[in-house]
């Protein structure tokens, strides 16, 4: 079937080869999945799922599932340890991984362990899964039932997503980032308006393996099923090198059919934000210039990753930050690869915490949380009022870089002029 | 639900646009309780409609905007509004995992053009899944909606994903 599908979308091409037919964009199909994974804030239904209603103690899971403890952890509280003690306990009673406390965020962890692969189907119960199509999957958010139904039966339906292209020219410049191109993005779709598409990425060489996770993250914010970014060398290079994988090679055909296509020049792009209440409410950072912001957060799901924290440390080294600003990496990996660079050191001599990975003050759950009448600049993905505390704070996203420089001033900062 | 009793008949509460699974139910609270759905259930649409789950009576549907359910993949969403005995939302679209969650757990969720345009809060809608039809008795309005796909409309008529696959094997899927 591989050659049939030669001139197809990623998409029609991994659905396909996952349902075992050719499909086409609004097909209801049953695919095989490859990867399924949940964390302490979607593993709880999962588990009440199977326990409760379900009625089953064992069960032997038809695919690689893997559990993350990463959203309250450690605990902060008594309820999420009784999670976490349940999440520990169903793990070992059924052969599932359990990526425990300090371990790091599930969409970092599962493609620095090699859980995915280009080519394959993933059901992650975290909306940010999309994150993982930067490793040409097919990797789409579901709820916990959908979780369940794919870990019991190794396959799930779905509906065949409407393939879009979005294609790069040039490259960015100085001081704009992999998340300045996601911003970008999700001013120009708006939220909510890619649900029944997939998107497709074209012309990414010049676009770092970290900055395409940022990317492919936050395609979720417009609703998109899934966010694919096609092999090439240097994916090639991150699996053999990293991970010592040879895997597969997606890659659209020439005369793959999509719904529309769309070209992002990346050398008129310059370093953006997304300002309070809305994640598509994206302006340049120069238009907010000057305000001032009580906390910065660099870490996440959307920009814990080393080229992040490296970033940040070359803007803060030998400065001091003049608000509260947390950092925390996105895996213990990260953390490793940041401490021997010197890069941590860098920033807490120039006054920034350090926290252990965990998505922290992101989920707004358990650490560093708002005030009333608090605002934030963080590099997460969401900003809706109340997402990071009380309801009347606000939060701005935007780069690590923006949100260095930022941190140095207490304002909210072009990062162009630091670097 | 069972396959005789396919149509829903309830009153209106009305929302806006973009109601986020936080609008439903905000992460801080899902937290705090993360370990019982039924606990959150006095939170659930705490800052849309305050008092919500005083209110609402068995039966009634939502009909809202653009959007619905757009945000985070927790199913506690839809597994809240169907706990208050929502019986059905109808709204101009949904975020895609809220409308799989719903399904999943047997929440009947309708796409309708007309219907979130004319309804006010209060009113008296009858939804027929097989028929497709949504009808707003109270404005007299009857809307020819999308059918269901059949196996969407399976799961619905099960009650949901894992009793279709208690009733009917693991090859209903
Ligand atoms: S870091 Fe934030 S967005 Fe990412 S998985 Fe954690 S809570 Fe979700």
């Amino acid at each position: 079937m591989k050659k049939e599908l030669a001139n197809h979308t990623m998409t029609e091409q991994i659905l396909s080869l996952n349902a075992g037919r050719k499909v086409q964009p609004g097909d209801i199909v049953t695919v095989k999945v490859d990867l399924v994974y949940a964390h302490d804030g979607t593993a709880p239904l999962v588990i009440s799922a199977i326990k409760d209603e379900i009625g089953l103690e064992r069960f032997e899971p038809k695919t690689s599932v893997a559990f993350f403890i990463d959203h309250v952890a450690p605990a902060s509280t008594v309820n999420a340890a009784e999670v976490h003690r349940k999440m520990r306990l169903l793990a070992k009673n059924n052969g599932i991984n359990l990526y425990d406390v300090g371990r790091g965020i599930c969409h970092q962890v599962a493609p620095e362990e090699g859980l995915v692969r280009p080519g394959y189907v993933v059901f992650g119960a975290d909306s940010h899964t999309t994150t993982l199509g930067a490793f040409s999957s097919f990797a789409t958010g579901v709820g916990s039932t959908d979780a369940v139904v794919a870990m019991l039966l190794g396959k799930n339906w779905l509906k065949v997503p409407e393939p879009v292209k979005i294609k790069f020219e040039g490259s960015i410049q100085k001081g704009v980032m992999g998340k300045d191109i996601a911003l970008h993005l999700v001013g120009l779709f708006r939220a909510g308006s890619m649900t029944g598409k997939s998107l497709e990425f074209d012309n990414v060489d010049s676009i770092s393996i970290d900055s395409r996770m940022t990317i492919t993250n936050m395609a979720t914010e417009v609703d998109a099923d899934a966010a694919i970014m096609p092999t090439d060398k240097k994916l090639l290079n991150y699996y053999k090198f990293e991970l010592g994988m040879e895997v597969e090679h997606i890659t659209p055909g020439p005369r793959a059919e999509y719904a529309d296509t769309v070209i992002v020049e990346l050398n008129n792009l310059e370093p953006l934000v997304s300002a309070p209440p809305n994640v598509d409410n994206v302006h340049a950072v120069t238009e907010y210039e000057g305000v001032e912001v009580d906390q910065v957060f660099i870490g996440s799901c959307t920009n814990g990753r080393l080229e992040d924290l490296e970033i940040a440390a070359r803007i803060l080294n030998g400065k001091k930050v003049k608000t509260r600003c947390i950092v925390i990496p996105a895996s213990i990996r990260v953390y490793q690869k940041a401490l021997s660079m010197g890069i941590i050191d860098v920033l807490i001599k120039a006054g920034c915490v350090v926290g252990p990975p965990t998505c922290g003050p992101c989920v707004g759950a358990h650490l560093g949380l708002l005030a009333s009448g608090e605002t934030a600049l963080s590099t997460s993905n969401r900003n809706f009022p109340g997402r990071m505390g009380h309801k009347d704070s606000k939060v701005f996203l935007a780069s690590p870089a923006t949100a260095a420089a930022t941190a140095i001033n207490g304002k909210i900062t072009d990062p162009r002029g630091y670097l | 639900m069972t396959v005789e009793n396919y149509v829903i008949r309830g009153r209106v509460w009305k929302l806006g646009d973009n109601i986020t699974t936080d609008h439903i139910i905000s992460g801080k609270h899902k937290f705090a309780f993360i370990d019982d759905v039924n606990k959150m259930l006095p939170y659930l649409f705490e800052e849309v409609i305050p008092g919500f789950i005083n209110k609402v009576s068995p039966g009634d549907v939502i009909v809202a905007g653009s959007n619905f359910g757009i945000g985070s993949s927790r199913e506690q969403a839809p597994r809240l509004i169907k706990l208050s005995g929502i019986s059905a939302i109808v709204a101009k679209n949904f975020a895609r995992i809220f409308y799989r969650n719903s399904i999943n757990i047997g929440l009947p969720l309708i796409e309708a053009r007309v219907i979130p345009d004319i309804t006010d809060n209060g009113d008296i809608l009858t939804i027929d899944l097989k028929k497709s039809i949504v009808i707003n008795e109270t404005k007299n309005v009857i809307e020819q909606v999308k059918p269901f796909p059949q196996l969407v409309l399976n799961i619905l008529l099960n009650g949901g994903i894992i009793n279709l696959l208690k009733n009917k094997g693991l090859d209903a899927v």
